[in-house]
């Protein structure tokens, strides 16, 4: 019996399994319950979009904790408590506030691991949101993943579905290492699809195929793969079969699945929201470059937005980024 | 410091000037005209009028992501803004920043800034530059009782004493960070006693009350002018809307807001005290009232009309050079 649900409500229903399952899992950040201290009404918030309204009242405020603004300390001490007993699950609000508190991620818990020579573990889940095309702007739109997937030390998770979503994050949240979680904005209740009640983990590092196909190899992740979906279905029309594989999790990244991928099709399509340089895309391009050029029938493409930042208005931002079209468009190209 | 009469009439227009804007975006976001996010200061004008009045367009300003008010305040053009938020051609910067980016370099406007506490450390750059190149100006960062708990923000405050920098602090206390109370989240009391620690003055100040702000932010203004270094103002006041449109505000108490309006409106309460002290005539703020409604209304129309921006714009501007 299928259970649809959206992506927001597998989201809540993980924290509150691994919640349950585990008292050492704590949640902070700002306006997570909301209201703190204010005359009106507790738990106002849930959240900027009410994701994790609910936990306040059912874990209580010893382990929901609202933050001042102050993203330095918090994720600071978050790093600092999963070192030492708890397993903290870190509300980075949108994605662009890392420009505030990198450190605690970049030098601090992506190090210790390593540089204490295997003595420490770092059980913690940065989760965030990100990606355009809500009018957000320039400092609310980013989709920075892979300036997290550069560091070693860190995981990073992307989910595409609801399936995903619940699972991923139970499996980031049991993990002994630090990960950072990105939910896109814009798929929150647009994403629905069947989630079993059960707690259940969706290993990191392994891709699923979403259709199977001998022509393309398209690579995509977050909203992504739904856009690729969408060009995938235009082109099977025409056509074209396209292999369409999900990573969700693009550090670990389950190199096997793509380079077969590659290996049968001969044509590689590589979408991201991130910006082109030195990028996801550009990573998986070099990635099959190097490992099965021979197989290789047509130069890889990349569809991404243009190196600009993130334009405000409306028809700028739909522009900014890669569409269904776009990437129909490089399927047909490839297979010129 | 008295005000003649053309200053009190400036005055009272930029506040009116903000109201309405604000009212206006209100009602064009709401019919959805507006895309994006908006964060609304009506409530404010106090603060942003009562510093401003005494900057030109040589001393620097930052602001935050409810940065309408410090815009108008600084002399930013209303058409300029409208079309801005509307995404359109000949926005102040291009249709490209939006409400939470707007900016107006040749006015002294740095920005609103949709990253909490981001402004505080630009500006004292700003009064840096100043100070290095001897221009006797200031720089002035507003800032929510939110981002006073940013760690950048308390360097900040810290660098500026260390570097004795022309700089004020204008620390907006609305109540609220979002939907956190600030008598919660900003330890220590108010944030005014965190001057002392840094070594410069603090002053609280009632930001209902235009003249409090007015003679406050002078008095600051003009020591960082001599030279005498940094100073923290905290405004006290509250927001009309919530922390953005389409907040429900459940965090505050029931009729928090219509209380604010009825018995604490700057507005109400700089015109009661000119024209009982006869400094100007009940007329001449009614003419004001719609000269100011006239402008607005003539931005929004402008705003409605105009084009977006053309597609070649998505790729200009990203560097100077390339």
């Amino acid at each position: 019996m299928a259970r649809i649900i959206t992506m927001r409500n597998a989201l809540s229903e993980a924290f509150r399994q691994v919640m349950e399952e585990d008292p050492t899992v704590i949640m902070m950040g700002e306006d997570i319950a909301g209201g703190q201290g204010a005359p009106g009404e507790a738990d106002a918030w849930g959240g900027d979009l009410g994701i994790t309204k609910g936990l306040l009242g059912r874990f209580g405020p010893d382990r929901v904790l609202d933050t001042p603004i102050s993203e330095t300390a918090y994720i600071g001490a978050a790093v600092g408590a999963a070192t030492a007993g708890l397993r903290p699950i870190a509300e980075l609000m949108f994605v662009d506030f890392m420009g505030v508190c990198f450190d605690p991620l970049l030098n601090q818990a992506a190090k210790f691991r390593y540089m204490f020579g295997g003595k420490t573990r770092t059980p913690l889940v940065v989760r965030t949101q990100y990606g355009a095309g809500v009018g957000a702007g320039a400092q609310h739109s980013q989709s920075l993943y892979s300036l997290f997937a550069h560091i070693p030390g860190l995981k990073c998770v992307i989910p595409s579905t609801a399936y995903d979503a619940k699972g991923l994050m139970i499996a980031s949240v049991r993990d002994d290492d630090p990960v950072v979680f990105f939910e896109h904005k814009a798929m929150y209740d647009t994403v629905r699809d069947d989630v079993p009640e059960r707690a259940y983990a969706v290993p990191l590092g392994e891709a699923n195929v979403v259709t199977e196909g001998d022509d393309v190899t398209i690579v995509a992740v977050g909203r992504m793969v739904h856009f690729a979906h969408e060009a995938v279905r235009k082109c099977a029309a025409e056509g074209i079969g396209c292999e369409l594989i999900d990573p969700r999790t693009i550090s670990p990244l389950d190199e096997d699945t793509i380079l077969e991928s590659v290996e049968r099709t001969g044509r590689l399509v590589v979408v991201d929201e991130g910006y082109p340089r030195c990028g996801f895309a550009a990573d998986i391009a070099a990635l099959a470059a190097e490992k099965c050029f021979h197989a290789l029938k047509a130069p890889i493409l990349k569809v991404t937005p243009p190196h600009t930042p993130i334009p405000f208005a409306p028809n700028l931002e739909e522009l900014w980024l890669p569409s269904p079209a776009r990437i129909a468009e490089a399927v047909r190209r490839v297979m010129e | 410091m008295q005000l003649n009469r053309d200053e009190l009439l400036k005055a009272y227009r930029l506040m009116r000037g903000i109201r309405v804007f604000e009212e206006r975006v209100h009602d064009e976001f709401e019919a959805g005209r507006i895309p994006g996010f908006v964060h609304l200061y009506a409530g404010q004008e106090a603060s942003a009028v009562g510093v401003c009045m005494h900057l030109g367009d040589d001393d620097y300003i930052g602001s935050t992501h409810r940065g309408h008010g410090h815009c108008i305040a600084k002399g930013c053009d209303i058409e300029g803004m409208m079309l801005e938020l509307f995404a359109k051609q000949g926005g102040l910067c291009d249709g490209k920043g939006g409400s939470m980016h707007i900016a107006d370099f040749d006015k002294g406007m740095m920005g609103a800034n949709s990253i909490v506490g981001a402004a505080v450390p630009l500006a004292l750059g700003a009064a840096l530059a100043a100070k290095t190149l001897k221009r006797g100006t200031v720089a002035v960062p507003f800032c929510g009782d939110g981002g006073s708990n940013q760690g950048g923000v308390l360097e900040s405050l810290n660098l500026a004493s260390v570097w004795k920098l022309p700089v004020v602090f204008a620390f907006e206390n609305n109540g609220y960070a979002e939907t956190t109370a600030a008598s919660w989240a900003v330890a220590g009391g108010d944030i005014v006693n965190r001057a002392a620690a840094f070594g410069m003055p603090g002053v609280q100040v009632d930001g209902f009350d235009f003249f409090a702000v007015h003679a406050a932010a002078g008095a600051a203004i003009a020591r960082a002018r001599e030279g005498g270094g940094p100073t923290l103002l905290e405004i006290k006041l509250g927001r009309f809307y919530g922390h953005h449109e389409g907040d429900s505000q459940t965090y505050r108490a029931a009729g928090e807001a219509d209380r604010l309006r009825a018995e604490h409106d700057c507005l109400t309460l700089f015109r009661r005290r000119v024209v009982e002290a006869a400094l100007l005539d009940a007329d001449d703020l009614d003419a004001a009232d719609r000269a100011v409604a006239e402008e607005v209304e003539a931005a929004v129309a402008v705003a409605r009309a105009a084009a977006p921006p053309d597609a070649a714009a998505l790729s200009t501007n990203v560097y100077v050079s390339y």
